[in-house]
């Protein structure tokens, strides 16, 4: 039997500023790590993929990554590298925390 | 110090001028991010974990007060105030942003400093000695040949499109402090049969996935032939070396699955027609050089009031047991300043503490700073005399930690806390280590030892070479940390042997105590380090006391 | 148009041209360029130098394959053959970019030939900003003691 697929999200860099970034259901770009919009098939992964890199004048290095989702349906990452791009650097309190 | 002519000036500025073409290239979509990549990278642009990072070169470690104010000035301006110094001598910025870089380049370029090729598969910026022209040890100072190759490697047409990148460096001493065996080519100045000083020429060293120990391919070669030499050993790895593999690409694979002697031969036969090329000798080429490396001009001061600041200064006393070392003039001395306070970030200085080492240096070492590849600072020319003073102002920048050497003295690559390779957290590892053998109060007692952390396998922490080494990994989702024991980078070149079965970062620091203790058990007497008593009794007490499980498991 | 591919593009002292119909005729080794004559070739990256040596005084040209940018065994084949003596045209025939001109024609090449999408994405003006930057460099003042 195929394994359950796992829910995903697409991130990337910001092409000027360089921070992390996540794509939403409007197609746009937030932030925030919970404003991603969560695939639920692979088939929705790669279609969001595919919009993502179509955008190569805003954005590098599109990926996407497997999410843990909340009860409400809100997105949170699960590996310990997602936290740490959604949140910043843990030697010192700058990066995304930090502009929270 | 080597200063810029006009030449190098205008070299510069123009390449700093191109990258700003470059990036509204990228921007106009006239390069594509995989064509502007290769580009950013060449003039040191990373797009790490959270951010873009500026990789900038210090030639050979060596700077003035000048330049380092200077890089104080960009972390202020165009970054969060402060720089991570790297394990190959430079600095990165951490928070650049695209469109700021080459206002930062121009600012760099003020001062006579680039961050060419401090990426990419190319050449990279030339390492040496930090204790360069300071040293009681040393036979010459390899800083102008390091700078010669700085140089001819600089913008090389043939050589910006290797198979891999491509490392360099060179030590003057026979106490090699510049891990030079750990390189695609490692240097070493040796001394002929007639007396006269020449090269040792090392291949294929490199740590990473595959680490090597460094391979002599010519023993002895004259100066005048340096640079044919070198092009001749970089033409042979560009054309022969594997480009289908990105983990065999380095030159160490080549020379390792094509023989030592084969790739020697391919040298040989080249090296006379590519020095036919060359008008110039590179000894000639040294000669010009070497004027801006006149050893600055010592003051004999006298040393009674050091003596007897000495006598009634603890922290001073302590100070200069550990991060003071002889200089070869007898009243002078070397002072490493530690970038590794009680659980800080290894490697790193504000803009504030930048300025002070800045005035420091100014006033007490000649004008000269250096950058260790232990990720500290040298004040390489200080009078005995001027201690005192010195220790009294980097105390109250937060500088005057007395720990080289000792196992607080901690290289951490950035880890997965900024690198975009990295597969676990180097940084916070390091910061507990420090505070918890602080709070023990060992560290003197435990003396000499290098613990050395990489955050993945390309071991930019060198841990391959730590007496302690660690090596952070990705297990299953989980951060998990790899001990190899009995690692050496110095003239003893040796790689560590991998303990057993990887620790959580939880059980990490437990298991370093239960080794550290085992070592303080077993060890002869204070004066046999960890790693004289690690080659005097193997592997099997350090094991025991790292699994003690296992052990009993075997009893 | 040669060899089947499709690029057509010269850059010759930074202007771009049209590939007139030279005829390179692609050889896979050294045996093959024995019979070859007095025409025109092409050669992958990887080909011995030293192989095409006898050879090289009856070709009038030879166009070096860049497979992709980052490939940078042409510039050491030319160089090679350039030590060797080949007095011939030099063509980098491929996925060369216009920040490379200057290095393809410091190791030997003439001239460089792409394709008509990538000449459109880099145009004439960026090879000929790029061709300006030839001179000033570390290694002709090392080497032949340049200015």
């Amino acid at each position: 039997m195929a394994r359950p697929f796992v829910p995903k999200i697409i991130t990337a860099n910001d092409l000027l500023e360089g921070d992390v970034i996540y794509l939403t259901a409007e197609g746009r770009w937030s932030r925030t790590y919970e404003d991603a919009v969560v695939a639920t098939t692979q088939e929705e992964a790669d279609d969001l993929l595919r919009k993502a890199e179509a955008q190569p004048d805003r954005i590098v290095g599109a990926y996407f990554v497997d999410t843990a989702v909340d009860e409400d349906g809100t997105p949170k990452p699960d590996h310990f590298r997602e936290v740490f791009r959604a949140t910043g650097p843990s030697n010192y309190f700058l990066g995304k925390q930090a502009d929270a | 110090m080597y200063t810029y002519n006009e030449f190098d000036e205008a070299f510069v500025r123009s390449r700093v001028a191109q990258f700003r073409g470059q990036v509204e290239k990228r921007l106009d979509g006239s390069l594509t991010e995989d064509e502007f990549r290769p580009l950013r990278l060449m003039n040191g642009l990373y797009l790490q974990l959270h951010a873009y990072m500026l990789r900038v070169a210090i030639p050979y470690g060596t700077l003035d007060s000048r330049k380092m104010r200077q890089l104080a000035h960009i972390a202020e301006t165009w970054d969060r105030g402060y720089g991570h110094f790297t394990t190959r001598q430079n600095i990165q910025y951490n928070w650049p942003k695209l469109k700021d870089v080459p206002d930062m380049l121009d600012a760099l370029a003020d001062v006579g400093m680039h961050a060419i090729q401090t990426s990419g598969n190319c050449i990279r910026n030339v390492t040496s000695d930090h204790f360069a022209a300071a040293a009681a040890d040393e036979i010459e100072d390899p800083r102008p040949t390091a700078e010669l190759m700085r140089q001819w490697s600089t913008d090389h047409p043939e050589f910006q499109f290797l198979p891999r990148k491509f490392k360099i460096a060179i030590t003057g001493a026979p106490n090699d402090r510049a891990v030079v065996k750990s390189h695609d080519i490692g240097i070493r100045m040796v001394r002929g049969d007639n007396g006269e000083v020449g090269y040792e020429i090392s291949v294929g060293g490199g740590l990473g996935r595959s680490p090597f120990v460094g391979k002599v391919i010519r023993e002895f070669l004259p100066k005048a032939d340096l640079l044919p030499y070198l092009e001749s050993i970089m033409q042979v790895y560009n054309l022969s070396g594997r480009r289908d593999n990105k983990y065999k690409a380095r030159i160490k694979i080549l020379v390792h699955e094509t023989g030592l002697d084969e790739i020697r031969a391919e040298v040989e036969e080249l090296f006379p027609q590519i020095r036919e090329e060359f008008t110039h000798p590179s000894d000639e080429l040294l000669a010009a050089i070497e004027p801006h490396f006149a050893p600055p001009a010592f003051v004999e001061k006298p040393l009674g009031d050091y003596e007897a600041a000495l006598a009634a200064d603890p922290l001073l006393r302590s100070f200069v047991e550990t991060n003071v070392v002889a200089h070869k003039h007898p009243s002078y001395a070397i002072v490493t300043i530690s970038l590794k306070p009680v659980g800080g970030t290894p490697g790193d200085a504000t803009a504030e503490q930048m300025r002070v080492m800045a005035d420091i240096a100014e006033r007490y070492s000649h004008d000269e700073l250096r950058i260790s590849h232990e990720q500290n600072v040298i004040l390489p020319h200080v009078a005995k005399a001027d201690l005192p003073a010195v220790h009294a102002a980097l105390r109250d920048a937060g500088l005057g930690t007395a720990n080289v050497g000792l196992i607080s003295d901690i290289i951490a690559c950035p880890g997965m806390d900024y690198c975009a390779l990295a597969t676990a957290r180097s940084i916070p590892i390091a910061q507990e280590i420090s505070t918890r053998f602080n709070e023990l109060k060992l560290e003197h007692e435990i003396g000499q030892m290098k613990i050395k952390i990489s955050g993945c396998i390309n071991a930019c922490g060198h841990h391959h070479v730590g007496h302690i080494g660690i090596l952070g990994l990705d297990r299953a989702g989980v951060e998990n940390y790899q001990i190899t024991l009995g690692g050496d980078g110095a003239e003893t070149m040796t790689l560590g042997e991998r303990a057993g079965p990887g620790f959580s970062a939880e059980e990490l620091v437990p298991a370093l105590e239960r080794l550290i203790d085992a070592y303080l058990k077993v060890r002869r007497d204070r004066q046999e380090s960890f790693l004289e008593a690690y080659r005097r009794l193997g592997v099997a007490p350090f094991k025991a006391a790292l699994y003690p499980d296992q052990a009993k498991d075997a009893a | 148009m040669s060899a089947g591919t499709d690029l057509g593009i010269v850059v010759r002292d930074g202007r771009f041209a049209p590939a007139a119909d030279e005829a390179f005729v692609a050889i896979e080794s050294a045996e093959e360029a024995a019979g070859i004559g007095n025409r025109a070739i092409e050669v992958a990256n990887a080909i011995a130098a030293e192989a095409l040596g006898p050879h090289l005084a009856s070709i009038p040209a030879i166009a070096i394959r860049f497979p992709a940018f980052n490939d940078g065994r042409g510039f050491s084949l030319a160089r090679q053959l350039r030590r060797l003596g080949y007095k011939g045209t030099l063509r980098a025939r491929g996925h060369v970019l216009a920040d490379q001109y200057p290095m393809a024609l410091r190791c030997g090449f003439d001239e460089v030939e792409i394709t008509e999408a990538q000449a459109a994405r880099q145009p004439e003006n960026q090879w000929v900003d790029a061709y300006q930057r030839i001179r000033h460099n570390y290694q002709d003042r090392l080497k032949y003691g340049a200015a």
